[in-house]
């Protein structure tokens, strides 16, 4: 009989046998081991969690009081003679790909990540391994993105436009990890950034952690209008269409998500403009990440798992759709419309959908 | 090419209708006059003849994508647009090409005579010398889907603005055959219009649903209320055949359906009365088929509409006639300003002088003297062959496309049908990545059969949802298609039944639509073959 693995996929998450831990469970666990802080990565609920420094701050504040250890990159914990150590993963701040050691075999779970250095989370390391467990949210070769110099240039301009016809500019973006990335690359001698109180929440969290970020300013009851109008509002997918937006009119509104590369993801969100800026590794970014690391076998999920699986297969990869263990499927990080999104918490993700879709398991 | 990539990437970077003409203005005060021509032939349909057959341009941007077949396939899936997935797909380019759009379409036309070998040179040749942006223009010319997002109406606003000259005018100019390579701006501008076109048609006027959809009925009362004095209005039939222009000006004839197609070919049969028509006459009225002097279906037309050879056989079994109802020129005069009511006394002296009765029938009038009349009146649709009434002002005038005021059309209700949803496939354009397009089956015994196709009729929310449900009970895929486990029940609407030998259920229905999502109803009580059958009477009788 063929030895365990030392991952598997089970119904609660990834689990490790040998180390009794599991990887971003959903499901209440004893010792959870979290990539990053997004809701469909950190649920509440577990006795313990292992998490990087940077994550600390938003983990407490999205999680409430909760059992925490944290560790720098690279930093080893022993857990049953297993040796869990986490590596920047560039997705977010705070975010890591989790390598998993036990007598020699090395496995990474790369949670969520991109290639490029977006300026503020810590850029993306390849980690060697023999067994490479990797997201595929954009897996699918009509998504290659731009350098984000070119898109910040975009989105300056635009930005610069707008105060030129005398309208507020609305950028939306989850509040994780893109509003802060869109608030460190933005022109500031154009003006002033304000931001919702979902994000600048998550802002004055990041800032507890240590973090220096550009200055920002909250709305309240008692922003003036006039003011605002100049500067640039940073606002999450939920505010879209709500009366709190309307009170800006007339505005531009611009969309930070890497759906935005499809004229119709566009023109479904009814955006005046879409930056097709992601958080996730590109096709070319995938691909790269994935020989980097020199894996023997690479498991995918969540994204378009299918059709990269077998486009990897075909280029002699040997690569594993984690379909049926996650149930998941290509389309589950097809990003919701702004119609759905109901709680500030459970769309604060660019891939809020994968939430609902890992539950159901 | 540049402006004009540009152009289309302005439009796509706004939602308001003023920026939006804002930008037209903009780019036709930039660019040469046959380049304004180009553009307006595009934006209003015109497309460029098809050089080079998608699938080879399909083949050959595979290629160049250096990507297996398979995975361009599934990528346009996700697109959900030709033109679009090439341009995601090919290596990214920044150089541009200082070729005109006029140059452009001279060198796609210029292909009709070369070799395949010459084309795919062609080709990859252009595709290397553009950027993305106008990569993706040049490929919606190629490939022949040129849907931008703006109305005609809105290209009109920006020329009128520019010219001064009135919509309504430049509307008209604009109707009918014209090629970008032959019609100058300069004649398009003229203060008085000297173009010799006789086989132009004036714009339709397009009545307004009085009912916006059929969820929100009206009341004869609520119809009083809006449009006052039932006396003031005219009432016909609602005809469901094919809307046309037919002209009659310099011993020519033409024939012009709503989309602005020549269809004077079609239907040999109108050509006797038109013929003989006094010259500088136009008449709107609705081809049908006829038999033993009655309408029939549409579905009967529907077996001579994209016939190439009209056999003798096919004019034998539906043989057409025509439905008038308005006169838009006489003696070759536009008396389109002139009164519903006047027009209307031309017409009935032309249609009494006419040798054609049994083809030239004019739309009779329905005589009510008051709104719940007409109420009643409206209940008779069906059996008339009607969709319902249409309620003119005797006071009006012909005016340019749909508007409110004048014209209103009062339909009859759906047919409806509690249907399960078996089937999904992704949409296109802003539906892309999703599964908006459903198949409906209903029960014959403890079988689910498929009947019908629907696209439409959900919100947004609403598509999210199903969306939702679809891709977490999914049964089984073939190609594009999936299976879906049958529960959810929805109500669709449909205009009309008939039998069909094409279709498994043996029916087959006209505009189905969704109604509504029946959220209350288990898959169970959906409704069955034998009562959709049972309506195939009702319909067609």
């Amino acid at each position: 009989m063929a030895k365990k693995p030392l991952l598997e996929f089970t119904d609660r998450g990834i689990y490790c046998p040998q180390g009794m831990f599991y990887i971003d469970p959903w499901k209440p666990v004893d010792d959870a081991v979290i990539t990053h802080a997004h809701a469909d990565h950190a649920y509440v609920g577990h006795k313990r969690y292992l998490a990087h420094h940077l994550s600390r701050e938003v983990l407490r504040y999205r999680l409430g009081e909760i059992t925490l250890q944290t560790v720098e990159y690279g930093e080893t914990v022993m857990k049953n003679g297993v040796a869990i150590s986490l590596y920047p993963a560039g997705h977010v701040i705070g975010s890591a790909q989790i390598r998993v050691e036990y007598k020699g075999e090395v496995w990474v779970v790369s949670g969520d990540y991109k290639v490029e250095n977006d300026g503020i989370s810590t850029p993306f390391e390849p980690v060697q391994c023999h067994h490479f467990i990797s997201e595929c949210t954009f897996g699918m070769p009509v998504y290659t993105w731009k350098p984000q110099v070119q898109i910040f240039e975009e989105i300056n301009n635009w930005w610069r436009g707008n105060i030129h016809n005398g309208i507020a500019t609305v950028l939306v973006g989850y509040s994780l990890g893109k509003a802060q990335r869109i608030l460190q690359n933005l022109d500031l001698l154009n003006g002033k950034v304000y931001t919702h109180s979902v994000i600048e929440n998550t802002n004055e969290a990041l800032r507890r952690n240590g973090l220096i970020l550009n200055p920002t300013e909250r709305i309240t009851q008692e922003s003036v209008k006039e003011e605002v109008r100049k500067g640039l509002i940073i606002a999450p997918p939920s505010s879209v269409g709500s009366p709190w937006m309307r009170k800006f009119q007339p505005y531009s509104f611009g969309y930070c998500s890497g759906w935005m590369s499809i004229r119709g993801a566009k023109r479904r969100r009814a955006a005046d403009r879409g930056f097709a800026l992601s958080d996730h590794a590109d096709w070319t970014g995938l691909i790269s990440a994935i020989d980097a690391t020199g894996c023997e076998s690479v498991y995918l999920t969540h994204g378009y798992t299918a059709t990269f699986t077998r486009y990897l297969s075909g280029i002699g990869f040997d690569a594993h759709e984690v379909y049926t263990l996650y149930g998941g499927e290509e389309e589950e990080a097809s990003p919701q419309p702004a119609s759905l999104e109901t709680t500030p918490e459970n769309q604060t993700e660019e891939d809020s959908a994968e939430v609902s879709g890992r539950v159901e398991l | 090419m540049k402006t004009f990539a540009q152009l289309f990437l302005s439009l796509d970077e706004t939602n308001k209708t003023n920026e939006k003409v804002r930008v037209l203005k903009d780019y036709f005060i930039a660019v040469p006059d046959t380049d304004k021509m180009h553009m307006l032939a595009l934006f209003t349909g015109r497309k460029p003849k098809r050089q080079i057959n998608s699938t080879l341009v399909r083949n050959w941007a595979v290629e160049v994508s250096n990507i297996p077949a398979w995975l361009f396939e599934e990528s346009y899936h996700v697109v959900g647009d030709l033109a679009e997935t090439m341009t995601l797909l090919m290596p990214q380019s920044d150089i541009g090409s200082s070729k005109s759009l006029t140059e452009w379409i001279a060198e796609i036309n210029a292909l009709a005579d070369k070799t395949e070998e010459q084309k795919k040179l062609w080709l990859l040749d252009s595709w290397a010398m553009l950027d993305s942006q106008e990569r993706f223009v040049f490929n919606k010319l190629l490939t022949g889907s040129f849907r931008v997002g703006v109305s005609q109406n809105l290209v009109i606003k920006a020329l009128a603005d520019i010219s001064g000259l009135e919509a309504a005018v430049l509307t008209h100019r604009i109707m009918g055959n014209w090629v970008p390579e032959t019609y100058q701006y300069a004649q398009l501008m003229e203060e008085q219009d000297a173009a010799e076109n006789i086989s132009r048609p004036y714009p339709f006027f397009l009545a307004y649903p009085i009912q916006e959809t059929s969820e929100k009925q009206k009341a004869p009362q609520e119809i009083g209320t809006a449009l006052g004095n039932a006396a003031d209005w005219q009432a016909e039939w609602k005809w469901d055949g094919i809307r046309a222009q037919m002209i009659k000006r310099g011993g020519e004839i033409f024939i012009w359906s709503r989309g602005e197609d020549l269809v004077t070919e079609k239907f040999p049969e109108l050509h006797p009365f038109l013929n003989a028509l006094p010259d500088g006459t136009v008449i709107d009225g609705e081809i049908l088929s006829f038999r033993n002097g009655s309408p029939m279906p549409f579905n009967v037309l529907q077996t001579r509409i994209g016939r190439k050879n009209l056999s003798k056989k096919i004019l034998e079994e539906s043989p057409v006639a025509v439905i008038a109802y308005d006169c838009l020129e006489f003696s070759g005069d536009d008396i389109r300003p002139k009164q519903q009511s006047e027009r209307r006394v031309i017409l009935e002296g032309l249609q009494a002088a006419t040798l054609y009765p049994e083809v030239f029938h004019i739309s009779s009038l329905i005589q009510f003297d008051s709104w719940e009349h007409l109420g009643q009146a409206r209940e008779q649709s069906r059996a008339m062959i009607a969709e319902g009434v249409m309620i003119k002002r005797k006071s009006a005038a012909y005016q340019v496309g749909r508007r409110r005021g004048d014209w209103w059309k009062w339909k009859i209700d759906p047919l409806t049908v509690d249907a399960v949803m078996i089937y999904a496939q992704k949409g296109h354009g802003r539906r892309a990545d999703l599964y908006t397009d459903y198949t409906f089956a209903v029960w014959d015994g403890d079988k689910l059969v498929p009947f019908a196709k629907a696209y439409s009729g959900l919100t947004d929310a609403e598509i999210n949802k199903v969306d939702y449900f679809i891709k977490r009970n999914t049964i089984d895929k073939f190609g594009p298609v999936r299976t879906v486990k049958p529960e959810l029940v929805f109500e669709i609407g449909f205009e009309g039944i008939n039998k069909s030998t094409r279709h498994k259920s043996g029916i087959a229905l006209r505009f189905p639509r969704i109604l509504r999502w029946r959220h209350d109803k288990p898959k169970e009580e959906a409704d069955t073959l034998e009562t959709l059958k049972a309506l195939l009477g009702d319909s067609t009788e």
